[in-house]
């Protein structure tokens, strides 16, 4: 609905969401390359998986530096599904805000946690 | 003189308890509806799936506690529930990639976009993502 803020600016809420709706799309498909990636090295690896080939996957940096890129990909990809999931329900704002804060700090902390582990190895 | 129209039915407010239940659900709205409910169980799971990621990872003592959590317990979790929580991640991951994939080629491809092609993906994504999900079940509670 376009709405007037002011006396000049013409708002209107097309293409607003483009922005999140592409990169919710963009992390996806980056995401499910990545598992599609790990599966194959996974399968194709020789002999029984112990920790040793499961650990050697991650050990190069170029893995590393796409797993940090996977990592992101997740938070923000979830950032945005749970933002609409709230959108949907959740109608007070107050309410809404806070779960919007929990899921940031949730997501950040998992981030944080995954990509410690990735770089302690 | 017209005669009045009979008044109309008038709905204001959804009334969750009475209307929601029943709602239709063609196959096309619950593998969409799933889909949110997949996700949001993967968003719930995150600090497990860094748990595992971490564990497994991190050396071979943790990997062995990793195994250990499956076979035995973790702390005072019981290891069924472990495995009850990783079936819960197999079946959500799978739903969300396999329906992902369904959204992107109905986001990319115009033809897709049919109420025909909409049920046919809808239960082939279905099918997919839980026979997949028995299969991963039974491996990861021993069958084979």
């Amino acid at each position: 609905m376009p709405q007037n803020y002011g006396s000049a600016r013409l708002v209107v809420g097309a293409h607003y969401g483009v922005r999140d709706w592409l990169s919710q799309r963009v992390t996806a498909v980056l995401m499910a390359l990545f598992t599609v990636l790990l599966l194959a090295r996974l399968l194709f690896s020789r002999g029984p998986v112990g920790y040793d080939v499961w650990a050697g996957l991650f050990a190069p940096q170029w893995m590393k530096a796409l797993t940090l890129a996977v990592i992101v990909s997740l938070a923000y990809h979830a950032w945005v599904g749970m933002r609409n999931v709230w959108m949907d329900y959740i109608q007070a704002v107050g309410v809404r805000l806070v779960l919007q804060i929990f899921t940031i700090v949730w997501l950040v902390s998992c981030a944080g946690w995954a990509v410690q582990v990735l770089w302690r190895l | 003189m017209t005669e009045l129209a009979k008044k109309r039915p008038e709905f204001r407010n959804i009334h969750a308890f009475s209307d929601l239940p029943n709602y239709r659900w063609p196959l096309a709205a619950l593998v969409s509806g799933m889909h949110r409910v997949s996700g949001v169980i993967l968003f719930l799971l995150l600090p497990f799936i860094i748990w595992m990621f971490d564990t497994s990872l991190s050396s071979e003592i943790s990997f062995a506690e990793f195994k250990s959590a499956f076979n035995s317990h973790l702390g005072f979790i019981p290891g069924w529930l472990v495995k009850l929580m990783t079936l819960a991640l197999i079946w959500a991951y799978l739903h969300h990639f396999i329906a992902g994939i369904r959204h992107l080629v109905m986001d990319i491809n115009h033809a897709a976009v049919t109420k025909s092609f909409g049920r046919q993906s809808a239960a082939t994504v279905l099918v997919l993502s839980l026979s997949l999900t028995l299969v991963l079940a039974l491996k990861l509670f021993g069958v084979y």
